[in-house]
């Protein structure tokens, strides 16, 4: 009897402790990334103005925006979906239609799992060597860096998450409604693009919001593909300024003016991201409404 | 000419199997659908009784591992040939599945999407064709102010219905019903049931169902089948008071399923 | 127009076959289109192992096993080797797993367990919004405002308290510089903390309610119910998803690259400034011109390809075999 009493208290206190420490992990995990968020906020805000987006990277130590990064980013990373996003749907495509038992299926299934979070330097190393350089020696030097081949970069991240999403949010629909169409006498090229793509809309757009998201704040693969340039420049075949390379140039750096559009570009990357992966929410709750 | 199609079998099937990886499904099943009657088919769960009905119009043959044996003749041709094009058997053979599933789409282009693949109408036409297919259906006086809204916002008996619609849209011969009413309500079940008796007099029917009540209410001949096998088939009305096999009769006074 | 013409049995034969034919053909190039962007996917995986491989090949012949075991970069007299990047890459990761892995499991546990329904939602959507947040935000936070609170507050307590034990004690001497090996590990393992959480939080929502609210019945304390029942049930999703963070922290170029110092000293303390292979490539490749230099990063991309691809390969398999017995 006093036994299991004492026993009992000791559980009583273990349990306490255990919860206690959760709760505590909790509170310090998330203050740390409030913390990151609100320096973000605070130091990104002070610097925030609208000649950002009117006036060009400056030279050390002179004032500036950050137009031409912004425009670069916004072009590099609209090259990327262009590029990705179909072939992450077409593939999501056959993944979920033709190949959800083969091996072959299996096995792109897997390697794209993988490379959905492959390091991104190295696709950039990958860009490098199988683009940048041969475009280099088959133009004789006037083509090397370029916005194209960052973009493409950026593409190879698209696609393993469009392709993911599409997926699966195919293989969510009902087998019947498959079958439904095709005893129709419809073809299956239609049944898929119009009947199943279709139903599945919204999570194929939010796959497509979610790797704009993921690719907005990348930098490391961009580092050796698109460059970067100082100058305002919409020619995708020369070297090509964005956002993310502009702000670890800027913040290495020893000047203050520098480090202040760093941190003024962090807080428009962030927000970015957050508003992305709030709107990919807002769809794909909403369709869930709808069902 | 009554006379004449009830005698006519529109479908014979003639010693058909089916297997599923190394599973056998079917054993050789003749069974004729006689034209413009109501055939139900009825048996336990697992009896094979879908799957039946999904080689008729060769819905199987979207899955690698499946295959069937044996003839299936429409007019004489074996729907099995490869040869046979899906797009010719499946509009002249229309399914309707046990759920309902409308596609994404408004209820005037759910309709309007199998015929667009089969024939060129002009708009005139096409709306002549859809409004006779919801009627078809008794579904156009519910719809036919809201004909350009999505599908997915009607009533799960509506959507049955519309699925109906969009099948007998293209004119096939043969309608096959997979437990049409399964999903549904009690009163969406009564409206579909009297839509099936209506819709012999243009089609011919096949209906699989697990309510044998409603076997008994709309058919006109009531196939058995049990474990693979067709156990048994004849007049609706002898199968269910003076069945010949013993298995027939354990089923429908419900020893067993 | 139909409506008039006579119908003609034969001819609208002809048409529908015609058109049964140009439907199998229309599916056949469908697929092949598709299967040819599946392939892509193989592609890009191949092509980074391939090109890294072919890009780094000059280094590997060069210098052959010993690019793996020297610790001696001397961009000056052409001499390269991997062991400082490897070790700087292998010990940020693993103290980053130290540190995220128990506040993963802490904050998974309290929102799956502990939390109130009305926080659990708020909060379980800010931890997923913030695994979305760019790496280099990350890095600048550690350069900017980690890096200095460490310098100031943190490094001279550490010495004081860790550097003075025996054994372990050399790990934790050296200057405050606010950068080098622990604070990048610092900084990665925030990163990666709302990645393994959400993990985790996804992986002890499968668990059967009926599971857990047997052990209730029995008695069991939250505690027990999550160590005794929730942990073993979920162990193998719950190590993939730690693995797939391990993966993360490896492959991790900005977090780390403003915090390590970019030395290639090798050194035993994590206080001493160092490099990850991911900061090398970052900071010396757009400077190398020498063949040999650019050949040797290159090559350094290829190993850290090779390794994270074990990483998360494993990650998979361990999450797929969690998935296949939820299917069951």
């Amino acid at each position: 009897m006093n036994m299991s009493e004492r026993l009992y208290r000791t559980r009583k206190i273990k349990n306490m402790i255990a919860m206690t420490l959760s709760s505590v992990a909790a509170i310090i995990g998330l203050g740390w990334l409030v913390w990151i968020l609100a320096t973000t906020l605070i130091k990104g805000g002070s610097a925030l103005s609208l000649t950002l987006f009117t006036e060009m990277t400056p030279p050390p130590g002179a004032d500036g925006g950050l137009a031409n990064a912004l425009f670069g980013s916004v072009l590099i990373s609209l090259l990327a979906l262009a590029i990705g996003a179909p072939i992450g749907i077409l593939a999501g495509l056959w993944l979920a239609e033709f190949a959800r038992t083969s091996r072959l299926g299996t096995v792109i299934r897997f390697v794209n799992d993988i490379l959905l979070s492959a390091p991104s330097i190295v696709i950039g190393l990958f860009v490098y060597t199988a683009v940048v350089i041969p475009m280099n020696q088959f133009t004789n030097g006037s083509i090397s860096f370029s916005g194209f081949a960052g973009g493409l970069a950026l593409a190879m991240l698209v696609i393993p998450v469009v392709t993911r999403t599409t997926d699966e949010m195919l293989q969510l629909q009902p087998a019947s409604l498959r079958e439904a169409a095709l005893a129709l006498g419809i073809p299956h090229w239609k049944v898929t693009l119009q009947i199943l793509l279709r139903a599945a809309k919204a999570g194929v757009v939010t796959g497509v919001l979610l790797s704009m998201a993921r690719i907005t704040g990348e930098t490391a693969p961009l580092l050796f593909t698109a460059f970067g340039n100082q100058f305002w420049n919409a020619d995708l075949f020369k070297p090509m300024a964005s956002v993310p390379v502009t702000i670890f140039q800027f913040a290495m750096s020893p000047f203050e003016t520098w480090q202040a559009l760093a941190w003024a570009g962090a807080l428009l990357l962030t927000i970015f991201v957050l508003l992305l992966s709030l709107l990919s929410r807002f769809v794909f709750s909403r369709k869930r409404g709808a069902q | 000419m009554t006379n004449l199609q009830t005698h006519m079998p529109e479908i014979c099937a003639r010693n058909v199997g089916f297997q599923y990886k190394q599973h056998v499904a079917l054993k050789s099943i003749n069974l004729d659908i006689p034209a413009n009657k109501i055939t139900a088919i009825i048996g336990p769960s697992g009896c094979g009784k879908s799957t039946l009905l999904r080689i008729f119009n060769r819905i199987y043959a979207e899955y690698p591992n499946q295959k069937a044996t044996g003839e299936i003749l429409l007019d004489g041709e074996n729907i099995l040939d490869p040869k046979y094009s899906l797009s010719r058997l499946r509009s002249t053979v229309g399914m309707v599945f046990q759920k309902p599933v409308p596609f994404p789409m408004s209820i005037f282009d759910n309709v309007s999407y199998g015929i667009r693949h089969h024939e060129r109408l002009s708009r005139v036409e096409m709306r002549d064709r859809v409004e006779q297919a919801l009627r078809g259906a008794a579904l156009w006086d519910e719809v036919k102010d809201k004909l350009q809204q999505s599908a997915l916002g009607l009533s799960g008996g509506q959507q049955q219905r519309l699925c109906i619609a969009r099948t007998i849209a293209l004119r096939p011969r043969v309608l096959l019903l997979d437990e049409p009413t399964s999903a549904l309500d009690p009163i969406s079940t009564v409206k579909i049931e009297q839509l099936i008796t209506d819709l012999k007099e243009q089609f011919t029917v096949v209906i699989v169902t697990h309510n044998m009540q409603q076997a008994a209410r709309c058919s006109d001949i009531t196939a058995f089948m049990y474990l693979g096998e067709l156990i048994e088939v004849g007049s609706t009305d002898l199968i269910f008071t003076k069945p010949k096999e013993k298995q027939t009769e354990d089923y429908i006074t419900g020893r067993f399923g | 127009m139909s409506a008039t013409t006579p119908y003609n049995p034969a001819t609208a034969r002809d048409v529908r076959e015609q058109r049964a034919r140009r439907d199998t053909r229309h599916d056949r190039w469908f697929r092949l289109t598709l299967l040819t962007a599946a392939l892509l996917v193989l592609l890009v995986m191949l092509g980074a192992a391939f090109s890294t491989l072919w890009g780094g090949r000059l280094a590997f012949s060069t210098f052959g096993w010993s690019f793996l075991t020297s610790a001696e970069w001397d961009v000056v007299n052409g001499r390269f080797g991997a062991l400082v990047p490897i070790y700087g890459t292998l010990v940020t990761s693993l103290i980053a797993l130290v540190l995220a892995v128990p506040v993963s499991f802490g904050i998974a546990l309290f929102l799956s367990e502990i939390a109130p329904p009305w926080l659990r939602t708020p909060v379980a959507s800010a931890v997923e919004l913030l695994a979305g947040i760019p790496s280099i935000i990350y890095g600048m936070w550690g350069l900017f405002v980690f890096g200095p609170f460490m310098a100031q507050y943190l490094a001279p307590f550490i010495n004081d308290y860790l550097g003075s034990l025996p054994v372990i004690g050399g790990f934790f001497q050296g200057p405050a510089l606010g950068i080098g090996l622990l604070s990048a590990g610092i900084i990665l393992a925030i990163m990666i903390l709302p990645f393994i959480t959400s993990v985790m939080y996804e992986v002890f929502r499968t668990v059967p309610p009926a599971l857990k609210e047997s052990a209730y019945a029995l008695g069991s304390t939250t505690w027990e119910v999550c160590w005794d029942i929730v942990l073993p049930y979920t162990r193998s999703a719950v190590v993939g998803g730690i693995f797939l963070g391990l993966g993360r922290a490896l492959g991790e170029t900005m977090a780390v690259t403003f915090v390590l110092g970019n030395s290639h000293q090798l050194s035993m303390s994590l206080m001493m400034p160092s490099s990850s292979i991911a900061s090398v490539i970052a900071n010396e490749f757009n400077e190398a011109y020498t063949d040999l230099h650019r050949s040797s990063l290159i090559a350094l991309g290829f190993l850290l390809f090779v390794v994270t691809f074990i990483v998360l390969m494993l990650a998979r398999l361990m999450l797929a075999r969690m998935s296949r017995r939820a299917g069951n």
